[in-house]
């Protein structure tokens, strides 16, 4: 709550009502700090992007969140919009899916490649589709409530294949689609989780132009739809600065930046991390900036 | 074999063939010379004296030239022949062809299954049907639902199991010695053997969850080999290596009793003659009744979220964590499914042999059934039946190729060599359809029409 007090230029909008609030999080792998103190915000119903050089930590903080790994230190909030709260550093991988509602997707696609697409996304719907079918005994005997429940699940898949365009290949095995497909695809069965944070780990990597413009009509979309915030990891930075409304900037696991598209673009640490610099200018805008932080606060 | 390349290509010289043939001849001399020619005995002193078998050994070269000659003059022009032509794509009389001998397989195959006693007695009488029935039959029957039962956690969920004959024994000890000591019937034990071998694999589950591959492997054949010597040590329950004999006969449903003995013996009450094969038949339908039951829970499972984790739990464990499916529970449902039909079966076996020992539950059993499902084709329900026919049914009939004794003498015995074709049968088929029999998947549910997915896309899970 301090960043409000403190004199930043434009209004946090995203620290009103956080969907995720991530407060001092470290991960040390052994001799290693992967994330160091890292704080920030996901805003509920934006778009916020985490970016930053190879091996800052991205990857590794969306462990902590969806809860592969758990961090050594700090808080991991989250609020569903009832007003749930959830300790995600606190629970189990499957639990965060199943009842804080966090979705993911993974860098190196991780679908199943020997099931159809429907199915993938039937995969996705399981907690509800087991109780329905009484897990599993009232299934057995073939009652027709699980009948009804699967119905209504398939009804759901279908809205999220027409979304992404991958209704006339329900059928055909996961494994078969082309790379940008399997990428929508796995977005999709993500989406089919009904989840309230949607975590995605480089969406737009290894698509080309147009499909890249395709995925972000549908980031947009989902946005639109209004209950599910979205979390992204991107190298893409026309996918960044398009949509995103907010942008947390990591360099060696620690946050470097913090704000709005345009914010980070002209942010000299930003650029200094993405292009590179002299150790002497690092200084130089060090100093900068020192000054600039006495020259502000009172 | 360069010299088999050049001289076998399409119209290949006879003499180098025949050259080639001779050359393969001498090294088989070369080989078996030694090895089968010469063997050493002891005699009444006590001194080694070399017998010598060169008739043998003549035989086997023999068949090593005639084979290569065949195969360079005859097999191998024929199999390029067939690459270099062009396969013609399916036609439409072709697809309609296949697609309605898929469907007609199963039940078909179904109404073989239920007329084929029946079919036996017609053709064989009552005493003659009798191997048919039982060595046969049941045998293979029983292995066709160990298969269907391993297929739940090997082909479904992945959890490769080489200790699956621990449950096997699980459920024949709990019928023998319940049966036994507290004369209780069969149709009462038969769920108990069930709940008592899921509950072992819930046990054998709970370790080896964190574990996967070749841990899990190993952890499970252990698992396979304790139970094993648990059963030759625990004297004072199990009666150790002697095991339990005199173990009661299944009623029928307790009506008719199928002890000689007894007052309301089948063939009594119906006046018939007295023969062991109405007790076999009956052990026959049991048994196919118990393999039909499994098969039909697995194939609703399928169809089940539970059935659909499994599968997705083979393909990829960490996306399934993902959306929010326990993993831990997917894993133990799978192993004590597999498990409780293992015991099922373990208790037909104890009724049916009337004596049990741990003998019957050696790792060799386990690896059988390992080896029916990966044959059969991970996840097939068809292909495991139709492994387990050509496993348990070929080393049967091994038995019955009396005729090789004229060809190696009186004291051949083809039964000593089953393992042996049983490799090679194994290794030709690998080499064959290395995915098994059936590989291609059935999906579960489809939106516009069923395809059945290629074996390529199909991961066989990692543990």
């Amino acid at each position: 709550m301090s960043s409000v007090l403190s004199s930043e230029p434009a209004p946090r909008r995203w620290t009103a009502d956080p969907v995720l609030t991530v407060e001092h999080v470290q991960m040390r792998f052994g001799g290693l700090v992967a994330v160091n103190d890292l704080s920030f915000e996901v805003g509920r119903g934006d778009i916020t992007a985490l970016i930053g050089p190879n091996g800052a930590g991205k990857t590794t903080v969306f462990n902590c969140i969806t809860g592969f790994y758990k961090p050594t230190q700090g808080m991991l909030l989250l609020k569903h919009a009832k007003g749930d709260t959830f300790l995600l550093e606190r629970m189990p991988d499957y639990r965060i899916s199943a009842k804080a509602r966090v979705a993911r997707t993974f860098q190196n696609i991780r679908l199943f490649s020997g099931m159809t697409v429907l199915e993938n996304l039937l995969v996705a719907q399981h907690n509800r589709l087991m109780l329905a079918s009484g897990m599993t005994i009232l299934g057995v005997l073939g009652l027709p409530s699980y009948k009804r429940a699967e119905k209504e699940s398939i009804e759901a898949a279908k809205f999220w294949l027409e979304k992404t365009g991958l209704t006339a290949r329900a059928d055909d095995p996961a494994g078969d689609l082309p790379y940008g497909a399997q990428r929508r695809l796995e977005i999709a069965r993500a989406m089919c989780t009904e989840p309230q944070l949607l975590c995605l780990d480089e969406p737009a990597a290894g698509l080309n132009p147009r499909e890249s413009a395709e995925l972000n009509t549908l980031l947009l979309d989902i946005r639109k739809m209004g209950t599910t915030s979205i979390l992204l990891i991107e190298h893409d930075m026309s996918v960044v600065m398009e949509i995103s409304d907010h942008v947390v900037v990591l360099e060696y696991g620690v946050k470097i930046s913090d704000g709005t598209p345009s914010e980070v673009r002209n942010d000299p640490r930003v650029i200094a991390a993405y292009l590179g610099v002299d150790d002497e200018e690092v200084e130089k805008v060090e100093e900068q900036l020192d000054e600039l932080a006495e020259g502000t606060t009172p | 074999m360069a010299a088999a390349k050049t001289t076998s290509g399409p119209g290949g010289s006879i003499a180098g063939a025949a050259r080639d043939a001779i050359l393969a001849g001498v090294v088989a001399l070369g080989i078996f010379g030694p090895l089968v020619g010469l063997k050493t005995e002891q005699n009444m002193q006590n001194e080694l004296v070399i017998t010598t078998r060169w008739g043998l050994v003549a035989i086997i070269v023999g068949i090593v030239i005639a084979g290569r000659f065949l195969l360079t003059t005859t097999i191998w022009p024929a199999m390029t022949r067939n690459k270099m032509r062009d396969k013609p794509a399916a036609t439409a009389g072709e697809v309609a062809f296949r697609a309605r001998l898929a469907r007609w397989f199963a039940p078909t195959g179904l109404v073989f299954l239920f007329i084929y006693p029946a079919l036996m007695v017609y053709f064989l009488g009552f005493q003659g049907s009798l191997k048919w029935v039982d060595n046969f039959g049941i045998q293979i029957l029983i292995y066709v639902m160990l298969g269907w039962g391993l297929n739940i956690v090997v082909g479904l969920a992945g959890l490769l199991d080489l200790g699956y004959v621990a449950f096997y024994a699980v459920g024949a000890y709990s019928y023998a010695l319940l049966a036994t000591h507290f004369g209780l019937s069969f149709w009462l034990l038969l769920p108990l053997a069930g709940t008592l071998a899921a509950l072992w694999g819930i046990m054998l589950g709970f370790p080896v969850l964190r574990l996967r591959g070749d841990y899990l492997a190993i952890v499970t054949l252990a698992f396979g080999e304790i139970i094993r010597l648990v059963l030759i040590n625990f004297r004072e329950l199990t009666n150790g290596s002697a095991g339990i004999s005199s173990i009661p006969k299944i009623t029928f449903f307790g009506l008719y009793s199928f002890d000689l003995s007894a007052p309301n013996n089948f063939a009594k009450v119906f006046d018939l003659p007295m023969s062991s094969a109405y007790y076999k038949i009956f052990l026959y339908y049991l048994i196919l009744l118990l393999a039909l039951l499994t098969a039909f829970v697995t194939l609703r499972l399928r169809k089940l979220p539970v059935g659909r984790a499994w599968e997705a739990l083979r393909e990829d464990e960490i996306a399934c964590r993902s959306l929010g499916i326990n993993t831990t529970n997917t894993k133990l449902t799978a192993f004590a499914l597999g498990a409780m039909f293992g015991g099922f079966a373990g208790s037909f076996f104890a009724a049916r042999q009337g004596f049990v020992s741990p003998e019957s539950f050696t790792f060799m059993e386990s690896a059988v059934i390992v080896a029916i499902v990966v044959l059969g084709g991970m996840g097939s329900m068809i292909g495991v039946a139709l492994a387990a026919v050509a496993m348990i049914g070929g080393t049967e009939l091994l038995r019955e190729l009396d005729f090789l004794k004229a060809v190696f003498g009186e004291g051949f015995d083809p039964d000593q060599f089953r393992m042996l074709i049983f490799g090679l049968a194994m290794v030709l088929v690998m080499i064959w359809k290395p995915r098994g029999f059936v590989s291609a998947r059935e999906p579960t549910v489809f939106l516009n029409e069923r395809k059945s997915i290629s074996g390529s896309f199909v991961k066989e899970g990692h543990g």
